[in-house]
């Protein structure tokens, strides 16, 4: 086989960023369902205070159900943010700082999320 | 040969400034703002999962998120407040039409010039038209 690594590295054409394309709808997929979930028990009878807000994500299907929305969430922002700055932002200094401080920003963030999911 | 090709228009990566000068179809203003929603939603996340926080750990930290869209928090009115989360909403609004519009298109093969068309300008109405709807709710 010809060389394709190095400077020959072959990145454009069929498949190339398939992976990231599938991901970013299977994520959106899930959130979308998460989304239903939450309204249809939002719109449950009962009147809405903290016992019905809490009681909801206090259920474990909606524990785990949560869960997989912030991971999912991580991938599908890190996806979208970093062709934002793939597309807009030339100088690779300047867009590698930014690649990271999104890292930085969605880990920080779903680190968060889970520790208030977790308490519960 | 070569005076034909020199006559040619050259179409290169338009510049920051020249955005205002092109006239976009709704598909493509359904994209920007795609991308735009996308944007504001990552920034913003920290607030979102202080909501979170806030309102699902104690009855205590519900009555103080409450208190904070109502009467305020630190230096920051309760209407301001309702005004991020009213950007919010529809943030998440058009982001999960124009998502949803992405699927269907993918998984229809529904890619006609009308389809485009009229899909986009629905998003477009059906996100505002839903925020004006919630939008109402948050503030009276």
């Amino acid at each position: 086989m010809a060389q394709n690594f190095g400077s020959k590295r072959i990145v454009v054409g069929a498949h190339y960023g398939l992976r990231d394309w599938l991901a970013q709808r299977i994520t959106a997929a899930l959130m979308a369902l998460f989304t239903l979930a939450l309204i249809v028990q939002v719109l449950l009878p009962g009147e809405m205070g903290y016992d019905k807000w809490a009681g909801i994500f206090s259920r474990q299907w909606m524990k785990v159900l949560t869960f997989v929305v912030i991971v999912s969430l991580l991938y599908h922002v890190w996806v979208g943010m970093r062709d934002v700055w793939m597309d807009y932002v030339k100088p690779v200094g300047i867009k590698l700082a930014l690649q990271v401080f999104t890292i930085v920003w969605l880990v920080g963030c779903a680190g968060w999320a889970i520790q208030v999911l977790w308490r519960l | 040969m070569a005076d034909t090709l020199k006559e040619r228009p050259v179409f290169r990566n338009i510049h920051v400034s020249q955005i205002v000068a092109y006239r976009l179809p709704p598909a493509g203003i359904v994209s920007i703002l795609h991308r735009v929603s996308g944007v504001v939603m990552f920034l913003l996340m920290p607030f979102i999962i202080w909501m979170f926080d806030a309102s699902v750990t104690s009855e205590i930290s519900y009555s103080q998120f409450r208190a904070a869209f109502a009467a305020g928090v630190g230096f920051l009115p309760g209407w301001f407040l309702k005004l991020v989360v009213l950007g919010l909403i529809w943030a998440y609004l058009h982001h999960l039409i124009a998502g949803l519009r992405h699927l269907w298109m993918d998984a229809t093969h529904a890619v006609t010039k009308e389809f485009g068309h009229l899909s986009a300008i629905v998003t477009l109405a059906l996100s505002v038209a839903l925020t004006l709807a919630l939008g109402f709710k948050l503030f009276f």
